[in-house]
């Protein structure tokens, strides 16, 4: 969650003299940026086990009994007793083949256990970003065109409340509530789990039990993350509905309705595309704590199996995973911000 | 008419400041959602100080515990117990000086990280600037979770070490806010003057920029302080957090293993949330009335 | 004939927290085709409220009282859709602030076809292409240029796009509030130009509103002066800046420096204290304050507009020593 103003910063204009503004000069620019920030990903992966103070061999192994011979052999299997640049060099060579290291737990290649696991991350992730997004943003809009009215001030006070529990509570507190049952009011959903016992995952009733299975987290997590797709869309419309050019396509002739569909509505669009893309990375933090909470078997549930033991290139994995979405997800965002708004091109 | 005793700028300033102050606790004064927050706040600042005198700090420790296991509400434990028969009553009390704490406390780290950056990338031009400016992008992007758990890790579980997980993790939201705002108070006339008449960048950026930013500083901290409480909430549910130390992320964390919700022990799971919701809606409308007393755009807007 | 533009007592105040703002106080005006009058007067005199009223864009909390008649029939009174169809197609408002008055996203050529497409919506795209091209051509910019956005363009060639889109729908009367504000000097000259040239090609009827009465006496036929929200002053444009009656036109007119007058420069040019807080408007002639012609009967009662030859002054003090 960021603060509406939080993300306002913007870099001074510098463009060259002479040089004419093109989308395809932008979508470079923005491509090579994205890439940047995936390396330097991938650097602060690598440091964060091997940089921090303390032997990292001890930390991998922290509150389990060893023997110095088996950090011996630990500091070799990972590679730790080679000077640190031909470790980073081995650790980029590795990842950009696809080789993400070993599960402890599972004792299979990381990169196996990522693409099982995908699937269900990326539909419960995909399916709460898509309805929070349009659902935050028709509310956000209502409310901003009938400000101060019933439908504003409740959703509001919705949507504050929403933004301030944790989503995992939210879901907790679905689970005792739908999934169980309260007093007279019986229990519709399951509690947890992708497929019943007896459902076969690969035929359709299998992939309808699934999302059956899905259909509380996936409330959950939408429900918790439209409050801020809700409030960037108001405050952004808000704005918008100040700004003279509104007068001049009131003076044109043009209804209210059409001056706020036409002009201040798509206008409004712009800084909620970006602050949009921003929020990905929480809505994937929150699909840990939803898999965790509702045993899903996705990446999330993965990561937190990972914690206890704690599977360290599990943890990696994930995590560049994770971070690589988010780049991703922003660069389409800044991609398609710059289709819509010629300023930026320059 | 006889001229006035000479006054020194410094005192000029600082009755200006003073009369801003008041003028703006008036502007907050009419916010009545600012105002209930900060009322909230106030009874849990005084629960979580007075908590030795609420509830004995002896019913935290595991092997002192009298009530029965999960227990619901009764007339001796008013939330009924958890899984070791301690008092949830008590472990709630306690419970809120530790959110409160390791949330003051990753904010304090946030703050100092997020305004040193944004002052310096702001101000400063060249290099130093563009490098702050992609780092802080960079470090954006990084999903929280994520970073925080391999973080959490690597470190070990700590309460300290939580507050530097998340301190070190929000900053660069900070950091872009005050960068912006210190790009638009260097374009202002009086810089320029200060300048000229040979003022060098330490003073500045001290006597001229920071005073000026600091305002939506304090604006922004305050809403940083609701993340804040939320991720240690959620570090500690994950189990990341000090094991011997009682939150009510780590409450929580007790319930869902018991499975408290599929049982129905309401009392076990909604108190701790509810609090945690409390708090940081509390902090979050008084994040919001300062942001619309501080920016005069926002004023006509909400 | 009709005048293009008639006020009849036009009153205008805000309903505020703190009572009633009266920011228009009963003006009458007219314009008639072919014509280019002028209001002039400082920020806050209320000619940006009278302004807002010509096609009713006022906004709610504003109350009206009085007539604008637009060729004939109260844009205050008319139902909505005689309103949207007069809007523009009769008379058309060129905006201050070109770069805020315009969408900042979309090209000139739609901005400027939006209001055919509106008005005309019969037209093909083609035609609609040619009349956009015609006009650009009108306003002295090249037709290549319409795929640009506003951003793209000088402060001088967003104002001639807003005259251009102005005459899209070939309205009868203009309006230009401020056209000339932010502008270098000589591209004030040149929008000037355009203006005036425009009156005298189509024969449309001019109203500009300005700050600046150096600007209106050269293009205007008769100048208004407003004082917090009255007209004090009306004549012909060479009346008003060279020989004005009432003394807040005096003082304004002397506010600027003529070239060749020597003693222009040593004549104190500024005029002490402030307009009136439109709250809490003074009894009587609201300039009394600042006057320095003031008598007993000027606090009594407001002197309402009196003609005094060919023009009309709002000062009991005309012709008196």
């Amino acid at each position: 969650m960021t603060t509406l103003a939080a993300t306002s910063g913007t870099e001074p204009a510098s463009r060259p003299r002479g040089r004419r503004p093109s989308y395809g000069r932008y979508v470079v620019g923005k491509v090579l940026g994205a890439l940047g920030s995936l390396l330097f990903v991938m650097v602060v992966n690598f440091f964060l086990f091997r940089v921090l103070p303390g032997d990292p061999a001890r930390s991998l192994t922290r509150g389990r009994v060893r023997t110095e011979e088996q950090l011996d052999e630990l500091r070799a299997q990972y590679g730790l007793d080679q000077p640190l640049p031909q470790q980073f060099l081995t650790f980029l060579t590795n990842t950009l083949q696809g080789d993400l290291g070993v599960s402890i737990r599972y004792s299979v290649p990381v990169s196996e256990l990522i693409v099982d696991r995908l699937w269900p991350t990326v539909a419960l992730v995909g399916l709460s970003t898509i309805l929070a997004t349009v659902i935050g943003v028709y509310l956000g809009m209502v409310s901003a065109w009938r400000r101060g009215g019933r439908v504003d001030r409740l959703s509001t006070g919705a949507t504050l409340a929403l933004y301030s529990m944790p989503e995992w509570w939210l879901g907790l507190l679905l689970i005792a509530g739908v999934s169980v049952g309260i007093g007279p009011l019986p229990g519709i959903f399951p509690t947890g789990g992708l497929n019943s016992i007896d459902a076969d995952p690969g035929s359709l009733s299998g992939l309808l039990d699934a999302a059956w299975h899905l259909t509380l987290p996936v409330l959950t997590l939408t429900l918790a993350y439209l409050a801020e797709y809700f409030l960037i869309m108001r405050s952004s419309l808000l704005d918008e509905l100040g700004e003279d050019y509104l007068v001049t396509a009131r003076a044109k002739g043009l209804r209210d309705v059409e001056v706020r569909r036409r002009h201040a509505v798509p206008n409004a669009l712009l800084p909620t595309t970006t602050l949009a893309a921003l929020n990905i990375g929480f809505v994937v933090s929150g699909a840990i704590t939803i898999e965790t909470i509702f045993s899903i078997p996705g990446l999330g549930l993965l990561s937190y199996e990972a914690l206890s033991i704690p599977d360290f290139d599990v943890l990696q994995g994930t995590f560049l995973l994770a971070s690589g979405a988010v780049i991703a997800a922003n660069l389409v965002a800044n991609l398609v911000y710059g289709l819509l708004d010629p300023r930026v091109r320059t | 008419m006889s001229s006035p005793a000479p006054v020194s700028a410094r005192q000029i300033t600082r009755r200006r400041r003073a009369a801003a102050w008041r003028r703006n606790w008036a502007l907050f004064r009419g916010h009545r959602t600012g105002l209930a927050g900060l009322g909230v706040l106030g009874v849990f600042v005084v629960i979580a100080l007075a908590a030795p005198l609420l509830a004995d700090a002896d019913g935290l420790r595991v092997t002192q515990a009298t009530g029965g296991v999960l227990e619901g509400p009764s007339s001796e434990f008013w939330l009924g117990t958890d899984d070791n028969g301690r008092s949830l009553l008590t472990m709630l009390i306690w419970g809120s000086r530790i959110s409160l704490l390791v949330g003051l406390l990753a904010t304090a780290i946030s703050m100092l990280i997020g305004t040193v950056v944004g002052l310096v990338s702001g101000f400063f031009e060249g290099w130093t600037s563009r490098v702050l400016y992609r780092l802080t992008e960079w470090f954006l992007v990084i999903p929280f979770l994520p970073l925080a758990i391999i973080l959490a890790v690597v470190l070990g579980r700590s309460l300290l070490n939580i507050a530097i997980v998340i301190g070190v993790t929000s900053w660069p939201a900070t950091a872009l806010l005050i960068r912006s705002q210190t790009l638009s108070i260097k374009e202002r006339p009086y810089l320029e003057r200060a300048r000229v008449l040979g003022a060098g960048r330490w003073h500045q950026m001290t006597r001229h920029v920071l005073p000026n930013v600091m305002p939506m500083v304090f604006a922004n901290t305050t809403l940083t302080v609701a993340v804040a409480i939320l991720s240690e909430t959620t570090l500690s549910f994950l189990g990341l957090g000090d094991p011997t130390r009682v939150s009510w992320g780590s409450m929580l964390e007790a319930a869902f293993g018991v499975g408290a919700m599929t049982t129905g022990m309401w009392w076990f799971i909604a108190p701790p949330g509810i609090c945690v919701v409390l708090v940081v809606l509390s902090f979050t409308l008084i994040g919001r009335a300062l942001e619309d007393v501080l920016d005069p755009r926002l004023r006509d807007r909400r | 004939m009709t005048p293009l533009l008639a006020l009849r007592g036009l009153s205008v105040a805000y309903q505020t927290g703190e009572g009633r703002l009266p920011a228009v106080r009963g003006v009458d005006l007219v314009v008639r085709a072919g014509e280019v009058v002028g209001i002039a007067g400082e920020s806050g005199c209320g000619k940006s409220t009278l302004a807002s009223t010509l096609l009713r864009l006022q906004p709610k909390d504003a109350l009206v009282e009085g007539e604008v008649l637009v060729a004939g029939r109260d844009v205050q009174t008319m139902g909505w859709g005689d309103l949207r169809a007069l809007r523009w197609a009769q008379a058309a408002i060129v905006f201050q602030g070109a770069l805020h008055s315009l969408n900042p996203v979309r090209r000139i050529e739609t901005q400027i076809a939006e209001p055919l497409r509106l008005h005309e919506p019969d037209l093909s795209a083609a035609a609609v292409s040619a009349r956009v091209a015609e006009l650009l051509e009108q306003v002295g910019l090249p037709a290549t240029r319409s795929r640009v956005y506003p951003h793209q363009l000088s402060g001088g060639q967003r104002q001639r796009v807003m005259i251009a889109m102005a005459l899209a729908c070939r309205p009868q009367l203009i309006v230009a509030d401020e056209p000339t504000t932010a502008l270098d000097v000589m591209v004030q000259a040149q929008i000037l130009d355009l203006l005036s040239g425009l009156v005298r090609d189509l024969g449309v009827g001019l109203l500009i509103i300005s700050h600046d009465l150096s600007v209106l006496s050269d293009v205007c036929d008769r100048v208004a002066v407003m004082y917090a929200g009255r007209v004090v002053e009306c004549g012909s444009a060479e009346q008003v800046f060279t020989s004005p009656t009432h003394p807040y036109a005096q003082a304004l007119a002397r506010a600027f420096p003529r070239v060749g007058d020597a003693t222009a420069r040593y004549a104190p040019a500024g005029l002490a204290g402030d307009p009136p807080d439109p709250l809490d408007l003074p009894q009587g002639c609201a300039f009394a304050p600042r006057c320095a012609r003031v008598v007993e009967a000027c606090v009594e009662e407001e002197p309402p507009l009196l003609q005094v030859g060919g023009r009309q002054s709002a000062c009991i003090r005309v012709g008196q020593a």
